[in-house]
């Protein structure tokens, strides 16, 4: 009994940052219909914004040896003041990342066939992780650590202090994010965008800028999923986005793309289902379970668990 | 008996092939192995293009089906191989061509297998979608392939015969040419177009949308496996890693770069793309590391500026205008 509720609250921490992560592919989706596959690494942008505040680090001109131009020595660690300065300026420097990409990217090809916008997407993708394979190096970096840590005994449970931090952030995030789309301005007209942009912009929404918006909020998420994720796993490397991306995605087409709270349902779902297979005999198919998941559910239920089927019209 | 002029072009192909593996001995190591990359990757992209181009379901996980066809024709070789050896008498030129045959459709055939696989589900589903799935394909395949260690696990395989040759990898890229060319230029082949350019509009003209894709997987998938075939006993050794999404990637690359639906560019790109990496570890070996860089701006430059692709060229023959794209 007692391992089974360590597996549901290790699951849960797992399948929280699915959740952050899920939120962003879903919301994009939301306004826009396509799947942004830069996402995942918007993720790992976050991990890295992260270390390099808190690792700090120099900034030198090419040809200019020994003499940094800039050097910032990085933060205090295992304070709570400087561990959540780190998580919001690194979902800052995401949500300007993903702004960047809309803008260069994807919005030239508004109007173009929804496969050359997809081709960009991945390309965007691949140029992000080999950039940041360039500019960082190929092999992992040991993540700092953050937040002051600790593991807590519970009766027979084990929790550490940071899983219950990600649990916590994670909560928080998620109430601010049904704040702002309930109950503010901006958070209307990225409704409207999403149900009608024809009839939003007729209205007088902004489409660019309420997409805009939505690209830096989902990209803010997932910078906050990459930080909770690298203080984890306590390892960061360019391509450790790219299998939680995939994941995440699967959870947000398991809650039904398009559907917030969906979102974070289905990243708990995925969460949990995979730390219990990874708990059993079958843990070397773990990284197979999400797949088999997303093809099950797009062959039986592809509106996923809270969303609304829709007919094609032509 | 009269052929038609591609009948024609085909068999030339071949002998040509047959030809150079003649005198395969007198090519430097290198160039050969280059030259032999060269047709494997012509086989996949073409492959793809069926796939992707001309029936326009956009698939990430060519890289997964020729996984298939690798490990597929491999275990044939290496288990059924001394078997049929010691049934035909001893290993000559002869019998190790009907053994490799043998081992290539079997691996094309299993793979053809896992499209009618994929291709099933995918028939619900569109775009975005779809690359998903087909991706996970791909890494399912890999896991799958980790955990059987008669198959050497996540070791990968080892002793694989080397029976590739110039000539079975050249004769099997003009084959594979010859038969998506065909297929796509036939009066049932329009039916692919079809799909690509308007399923609904397809479907209410009485064409089964749904056999169209299945069968442009299953096509697909098969060639994609013999390529997975002669990629196998061409390094003697096979590992799950060497099948994963980039791999797959780089195969979309090529048919992107040379243009959804135009074989002749797509096999232009796949020379070429094959061709580049080699060039930069010879003269450029500052930016050999950013090949994976290179390609990412070039497909979304592309994306941008020349979606059809680079080798698309007005051709003095009238060519059916291309469909205007439409917003989804």
């Amino acid at each position: 009994m007692s391992e089974f509720l360590q597996q549901i609250i290790n699951g849960l921490s797992l399948g929280s940052i699915y959740a952050l992560i899920a939120l962003g592919y879903t919301m994009v989706y939301g306004v826009l219909r396509f799947i942004n596959f830069a996402h995942s690494d918007v993720f790992m942008a976050g991990a890295f914004a992260g270390y390099y505040m808190s690792r700090g680090f120099e900034f030198t001109l090419p040809g200019m040896h020994k003499k940094a131009l800039f050097i910032f020595k990085g933060l205090p660690q295992e304070s709570f003041l400087a561990g959540s300065f780190v998580l919001l300026g690194s979902m800052a420097i995401c949500a300007f990342l993903g702004i960047l990409i809309e803008r260069f990217a994807y919005r030239p090809l508004r109007n173009s066939s929804k496969l050359n916008v997809l081709i960009t997407a991945i390309g965007v993708s691949l140029l992000l992780e080999n950039l940041a394979q360039a500019l960082f190096g190929a092999t992992p970096k040991a993540f700092p650590p953050l937040l002051p840590s600790k593991s807590i005994h519970l009766g027979p449970l084990l929790v550490s202090t940071n899983q219950i931090g990600v649990l916590l952030i994670t909560f928080v995030l998620m109430m601010a994010l049904q704040y702002i789309v309930r109950r503010t301005k901006m958070g209307t007209a990225m409704r409207a965008v999403s149900f009608n942009p024809t009839a939003a912009s007729l209205v007088g929404v902004n489409n660019d800028v309420i997409i805009s918006f939505t690209f830096g909020l989902g990209s803010a998420l997932a910078a906050a999923g990459g930080i909770l994720y690298a203080l984890n796993y306590q390892s960061i490397d360019p391509l450790m986005g790219v299998l939680p991306g995939l994941k995440a995605f699967v959870a947000a087409v398991l809650g039904g793309i398009g559907n917030i709270p969906g979102a974070a349902l289905g990243g708990l779902v995925l969460g949990l289902v995979e730390t219990f297979v990874n708990g059993s005999r079958f843990s070397s198919y773990t990284d197979a379970i999400a797949f088999a998941i997303l093809i099950l559910i797009l062959l039986f239920r592809p509106e996923g668990l809270l969303g609304k089927s829709q007919v094609e019209k032509v | 008996m009269k052929l038609a002029r591609s009948q024609w072009i085909l068999l030339v192909a071949v002998a040509i092939s047959l030809l150079v593996s003649y005198f395969s001995h007198a090519i430097n190591r290198y160039f050969l192995t280059i030259l032999i990359s060269i047709g494997v990757n012509i086989i996949l992209a073409v492959s793809l293009n069926l796939i992707n181009g001309y029936t326009g379901q956009f698939s990430l996980g060519h890289a997964g089906f020729m996984a298939v066809g690798a490990y597929g024709s491999a275990a044939v070789t290496i288990y059924l191989g001394p078997k049929f050896f010691a049934a035909f008498g001893g290993s000559n030129t002869f019998s190790i061509g009907i053994l490799f045959f043998i081992a290539l459709a079997a691996g094309g055939l299993v793979a053809a297998i896992a499209g009618i696989l994929v291709g099933a589900p995918s028939l619900r589903l569109k775009g975005d979608y779809l690359a998903i799935v087909t991706l996970g394909f791909g890494e399912i395949i890999r896991v799958i392939f980790r955990n059987i260690p008669s198959l050497g696990g996540a070791l990968g395989l080892t002793g694989i015969p080397s029976y590739t040759t110039i000539f079975w990898t050249f004769g099997v890229a003009a084959v594979t040419v010859y038969v998506v060319q065909s297929i796509v230029n036939s009066t049932y082949g329009r039916g692919f177009l079809a799909v690509h350019d308007d399923e609904v509009a397809a479907e209410a003209m009485g064409i089964n949308t749904t056999r169209y894709k299945i069968i442009a997987f299953v096509v697909g998938a098969f060639f994609a496996g013999i390529a997975g075939g002669l990629y196998a006993h061409d390094k003697a050794f096979i590992d799950p890693t060497g099948f994963n999404f980039m791999r797959s990637i780089e195969i979309v690359v090529m048919v992107i770069l040379g243009g959804m639906g135009n074989n002749f560019g797509v096999i232009c790109a796949a020379i070429l793309l094959t061709l580049l990496p080699a060039i930069l570890r010879e003269y450029f070996r500052s930016i050999a590391d950013s090949q994976m860089l290179i390609y990412s701006i070039l497909l979304i430059l592309l994306m941008l500026t020349r979606p059809q692709g680079l080798f698309k060229f007005k051709w003095p023959r009238k060519a059916p205008t291309a469909p205007t794209p439409h917003a989804g």
